[in-house]
């Protein structure tokens, strides 16, 4: 019964709907009589809105209706929000701008909302919006962060376009600890900004019911009950129980579709103003370029002070980071409370400290990515300690190891708030180092040289903190919700489970690893259980998925739930089998008399609850029990990333070779999923550190909006990976012992290829290192040294 | 309005068109096969792949009209064709079988177009290395898996289609 | 897409006919990079004249000292082509680089040397081997097809039947793919003629493909990689974009040529 429980590569079950082309994402559904919405965007990253033709164009085939920001004014919707107040070094909140769902005064960055055009079919909808005659005042506009203090204002009111400025650590003692120092490494880096491309462009339809006056969303969301919650409190588009959001099939998020955009909110209102007829609004993929909230964006500096034995005395950070045109629903912790806290990484530096700006500019907002703040910090430690180790001669595993925070040093509460509560990381790195046969590397890059080529080998010694929550500690630091997550779970009369649960599953399989969950905990076989999950008039109130928490607090919410029921079981059983409540054990699924082969099976105990003619006093029949999980901690995955490439001197070309990757992620449900999930954020990483490149140009054209102009990684670019994941130290704060998996690639993989890359040729190279700029970098090389 | 005739898994279609509808439109909206996916503009991520007279097509860059008179077949259909050579198992395509035996989807949203297009790769070179894999691949883009199971899946499948035990080392 | 109106011409003469009547008719061939062009609304048709009723337009044979190829022909048909693996392998290898495999089943070679894209790959070897363009109006020589970018030496209504593309002595194709579109950044095609000149025709780095006369010069005196060691190209009238600058490209052509070079001189 168990061989697909906890630990068994169990094959997906939501995998056949997938792989006939039964799934069901939000542009499949079709409701009678659905109108479609074309979202009319401006052309320009700054300017004053004039007149909107929008007569005109009523007038045209098929056009319901055109609605602007004045529209929406009238009728009273909010702003949307960003729900954490990062509070600056002076004490004072961070300066939050009105983010309307269409513009209102001013367009400000190349596609923000101007105008929403609905049209009885998409083409009529497409050929009005391209009519609207739109008043632009171009005004001047600012892209680059590091440029952003001294660029035009972008909101009414807020100076120099600072939206916080922010600190974390002890800056004293940090400055203490370098006047110690007997070596300082110090960097300056950019870490790039990218476009999230979910291969599912976002899509919404929204329909209101003039009868009930209920109104429903469909879409691609991660977190139906945010987007409900938000969208009621702060929008008022509903009251929160006369809303219903279903996000079902999605088509990857990576973040992307955690934050509450303007265009669902439209749809939804839309119908309501168009008594009822459904509305839906897909986007394509420029759109999705220009719209959805992009990631990183930051521009550091930091220096790292050590002693003369190699130990490190005190890491300084400068970052500064680009949040965009308004601020998107999550985007201010990200360079702050999911950066700046990991800037310890897996070492005993004594001292840190870090201040980070953020600041506002004519751009896509930003938020989130997969990894959120954790790629930036890993990245930044892991290049400038691979820095050091060129700096001071020293072996880059061997630097590493010297300052790991040692495995008896747990729980390690570091100088940047976090405790972390496991982890063994020289065994993550040994590991590593022998998959990759880190030994042998001398031999192998001999012989690229012999063809020519330039061989590097590159260490990224990660972690992360996931399982986000808890909430009494993300309030603390500003948060406006709680990070808690639901579970339930539901017996029927003939023994089948449905579990509800708050979390989202979008690509990262929860339909089988909560299945799984279930037939070990309860025993039941894993073909009878149905995860529900997606729709919030179906589930608890939940938030989500995203920061590799679903399992590590969702799933424990569900272990919960199950404690819950065998709890109760147990009482049922006992009548029944005319025990004391003391005596029963639960095994298997059956509940056992102690030391008798008299037993219940859990089917047999959920039929009496729902048919309780033979029931035990003062216990209330059915089988369904819910929990609310808070963990007191977050989870601390970490592991070795070793990247092994090569580099063609004339073209300055990369090309990976080799790809290891030993995670420790506490225990593992399924580790075919898991190493799924790895598989695709190294993708990421790699594509961050070669390939990707969200590019404005000075005037604020994205530049990068079509697969045309935005590398994204193919097949080809990479081998196959050498993933391990069984290394693990069991996570504290859940029973289950699981840290989360779908960000660590994506968190480790880049400082990997740079630090290859800069062991390759000499020199590190900004991400994406392209081939031009490699080459560059080599000739720059070559004629430094020839100038020797 | 233009007419077009076409026979879609194995069933004969006629509608009128506007000249401008794509055959993905077709297929999606007018057939209800929501199966073949849109996820770019210009023609790269694949999503839409169908066959076009057994050809891997993409129908987000074809019109309607220039599928007058031909024979597609779409994710839905795949299995039929399999069912028809007698290679199906469990009322799966090998290749549909394969992307699940080696957990080659996360999101599915790529899916049904990677699938369709392996299927064209195996239908004539059911031998394939990793590198022909993952070249013929160039035209379709996955966000979730790193590839890494796709090319296992495709090349397990390959096997599978030639009847060899196992398949050519892939890994 | 804007709406339009469409036909399926029988012939290419019909065809010819239907542009003529109206200018702001377009003749569709495979639609590979014209049907994304009318998606995001770059192009307003009034018509669409689709040649792929016209028989006989697919065709490959083997025409004097040189390929017959037919102007529907599509990528995938030349790459499979036992003529043209025979007659001219590195054009089958070339063929089997555009695109991607679903591309190259509905793209032609007509649509693309009509087309002239800088970054495309079929007018480098029009212009480079001087094949010859048969059209609705006569014949066109390829060594002055191609004025400019996106432009060729076709009028309005005149219609590409078939290229007749002289075969080498020998021949080798190079192209440095842009990473994000996997078009040519840099491509360069280097062929021994039967009369033994040397030619290298260069696609992606220019507003149009162009012949590379400092490598031709360079290799007529020694055909040997080494022989390209200091050749220069100015990047001057090279394009730049995100993905590379001019000089980068300039730098690239040689590092190409080197590499059709030797890999000529392997065989």
């Amino acid at each position: 019964m168990t061989d697909k429980g906890i630990g068994a590569r169990t094959l997906r079950k939501e995998d056949r709907r997938f792989i006939t082309g039964k799934g069901r994402y939000v542009d499949d559904i079709r409701m009678q009589g659905q109108a479609y919405a074309v979202f009319v965007r401006s052309p320009h990253a700054h300017a004053r809105i004039g007149a909107i033709g929008k007569d005109a164009v009523l007038g045209m085939p098929g056009v319901l209706g055109v609605f602007t920001g004045a529209d929406v004014q009238a009728d009273g919707l909010g702003s949307n929000v960003c729900g954490w107040n990062v509070v600056s070094k002076d004490g004072s909140g961070m300066n939050m701008a009105p983010y309307p769902l269409l513009c209102t005064d001013k367009a400000r960055y190349v596609g923000d909302r101007v105008a929403m055009v609905v049209a009885e079919t998409l083409d009529q909808a497409r050929d009005a919006a391209d009519a609207l005659e739109v008043d632009y005042e171009p005004l001047p506009a600012v892209v680059d962060v590091a440029k952003a203090q001294d660029g035009p204002v972008i909101h009414d009111g807020i100076a120099g376009n600072l939206i916080y400025d922010w600190e974390l650590g002890d800056k004293a003692a940090t400055e203490a600890a370098f006047q110690k120092a007997a070596h300082v490494t110090r960097i300056e880096l950019v870490n790039n900004r990218l476009a999230p491309n979910a291969l599912e462009p976002r899509a919404a339809l929204g329909h209101f019911d003039p009868g009930t006056e209920q109104h429903t969303l469909y879409v691609t969301s991660q977190n139906p009950h945010v987007h409900r919650l938000v969208m009621s409190a702060f929008i008022g588009i509903a009251p929160e129980h006369k809303l219903r959001v279903v996000a079902p099939d999605v088509g990857g998020g990576f973040g992307s579709k955690i934050f509450i955009y303007g265009e669902e909110c439209l749809v939804l209102w839309a119908s309501r103003k168009l008594d009822g007829v459904p509305v839906k609004w897909t986007a394509d993929r420029t759109e999705a370029f220009l719209s959805d909230a992009h990631g990183r964006d930051h521009v550091s500096k930091a220096e790292l002070a050590i002693d003369a034995d190699g130990d490190f005395l005190a890491l300084r950070v400068n970052t500064k980071a680009n949040l965009g045109a308004y601020m998107s629903t999550f985007s201010s912790c990200v360079p702050t409370y999911l950066y700046a806290t990991l800037l310890a990484g897996q070492y005993k530096t004594p001292a840190i400290y870090a201040d980070v700006q953020a600041y506002y500019t004519n751009t896509s907002p930003v938020d989130a990515y997969r990894g959120a703040g954790r790629p930036e910090a890993s990245f930044l430690i892991e290049t400038i300690v691979g820095q050091a180790a060129r700096e001071l001669g020293r072996d880059p595993a061997e630097l590493r190891r010297q300052n790991f925070i040692p495995k008896d040093a747990f729980p390690y509460q570091t100088p940047v708030a976090l405790t972390y509560d496991t982890g063994d990381y020289a065994a993550t790195l040994d590991r590593a180092l022998d998959l990759s046969d880190y030994k042998g590397f001398e031999a192998r890059k001999r012989e690229s040289a012999s063809r020519g080529k330039l061989r590097g080998i590159g260490l990224s010694c990660y972690i992360e903190a996931c399982g986000i929550a808890p909430s009494a500690v993300v309030g603390s630091l500003g948060a406006g919700v709680g990070l808690w997550e639901s579970g339930k779970v539901r017996f029927s009369h003939t023994g089948k489970v449905q579990v509800l649960t708050g979390t989202h599953s979008h690509g990262q399989g929860h339909e089988t690893s909560f299945s799984q969950l279930i037939a070990s905990k309860l025993g039941v076989p894993f073909e009878d259980v149905e995860v529900i999950h997606g729709d919030t008039e179906k589930t608890p109130v939940g938030m989500g998925t995203y920061g590799s928490r679903s399992l590590a607090v969702g799933g424990e919410a569900i272990a919960r739930s199950c404690d819950k029921i065998v709890a109760k079981g147990r009482k049922i059983a006992a009548h029944l089998l005319e025990a004391a409540e003391a005596d029963i054990e639960f095994k298997d699924g059956q509940f056992t008399v102690k030391g008798t082969d008299r037993a219940k099976s859990i089917g047999e105990v959920a039929f009496a609850a729902y048919v309780p003619h033979n029931y035990p006093e003062g216990v209330e029949p059915g089988l369904e029990e819910g929990a609310f999980f808070d963990p007191p901690n977050f989870t601390y995955p970490a592991g070795t990333y070793v990247c092994e490439l090569e580099v063609d001197p004339d073209t300055g070309t990369t090309e990976i070779l080799r790809f290891v990757a030993v995670d420790d992620f506490g225990n593992v449900v399924n580790p075919m999923i898991v190493e799924g999930q790895v598989h695709g954020g190294l993708m990421q990483g790699i594509g961050q550190a070669l390939l990707e490149g969200a590019v404005y140009d000075q005037s604020g054209q994205l530049v990068s909006a079509t697969y045309m102009d935005y590398a994204m990684p193919r097949a080809w670019d990479v081998p196959f990976f050498e993933v391990e994941t069984g290394q693990g130290t069991p996570a504290q704060a859940n029973s289950l012992g699981v840290k989360g998996c779908g960000e660590a690639g994506a968190i480790g993989a880049p400082a990997a290829v740079i630090n290859a890359l800069t062991d390759a040729i000499g020199v590190r190279v900004e991400m994406p290192a392209t081939p031009e700029k490699v080459w560059h970098a080599i000739q720059a090389t070559r004629h430094a040294q020839a100038a020797e | 309005m233009t007419h077009v005739s076409l026979k879609v898994n194995g069933r004969e279609v006629s509608r009128d068109v506007e000249p401008r509808t794509l055959l993905v439109e077709l297929l999606r909206r007018d057939l209800n096969l929501t199966g073949t996916h849109v996820g770019c503009d210009t023609s790269q991520c694949g999503c839409c792949v169908v066959h076009v007279d057994g050809v891997g097509t993409k129908s987000c860059t074809m019109l309607a009209v220039q599928a007058d008179g031909k024979a597609i077949t779409t994710i839905e259909g795949l299995a039929a064709v399999a069912e028809a050579d007698g290679r199906a198992e469990d009322g799966l395509h090998p290749v549909q079988a394969a992307f699940r035996q080696h957990h080659g989807l996360q999101c599915g949203f790529c899916t049904p177009g990677m699938i369709m297009s392996a299927a064209d790769l195996l239908s004539r070179n059911a031998d394939p290395t990793e590198h022909e894999v993952r070249e013929w691949l160039e035209g379709n883009l996955c966000r979730c898996t790193g590839y890494h199971n796709i090319v296992k899946a495709i090349m397990a499948a390959g096997a599978t289609m030639r009847g060899a035990a196992t398949p050519r080392a892939a890994e | 897409m804007y709406a339009f109106d469409y036909a399926k011409p029988a012939s290419l003469d019909e065809a010819a006919r239907l542009l003529a009547d109206d200018p702001e008719a377009k003749a569709l061939a495979g639609g590979q990079t014209y049907i994304p062009t009318l998606k995001q609304r770059l192009a307003q048709p009034t018509r669409l004249v689709d040649l792929a009723g016209i028989p006989d337009l697919a065709t490959i044979k083997e025409e004097g000292d040189g390929l017959a190829v037919g102007a529907m022909t599509t990528h995938k048909a030349v790459a499979a082509s036992p003529v043209v693996q025979r007659a001219f392998p590195e054009l089958a290898y070339l063929a089997s680089l555009i695109g991607d495999p679903a591309v190259r089943a509905m793209g032609t070679i007509g649509g693309s040397v009509a087309n002239n894209d800088p970054a495309a790959d079929y007018p480098v070897v029009v212009l480079t081997l001087d094949a010859t363009v048969r059209t609705t109006k006569g014949e066109h020589r390829g060594s002055d097809f191609f004025p400019g970018m996106f432009e060729t030496a076709l009028e309005p209504d005149e219609l590409i039947r078939e290229f007749h593309i002289p075969v080498p002595e020998a021949a080798a194709w190079e192209k440095f793919r842009n990473p994000a579109s996997r078009y040519a950044l840099v491509s360069v095609l280097l062929v021994r003629t039967k009369d033994g000149e040397i030619r290298c025709g260069v696609g992606g780095a220019g507003p149009t493909c162009f012949r590379a006369t400092a490598i031709e010069d360079a290799l007529r005196s020694s055909f040997a990689p080494e022989a390209l060691d200091g050749v220069t190209i100015d990047a001057g009238d090279l394009n730049e974009d995100i993905h590379a600058t001019a000089a980068y490209r300039a730098h690239l052509i040689p590092v190409l040529a080197k590499r059709c070079v030797r890999r000529m001189l392997r065989r």
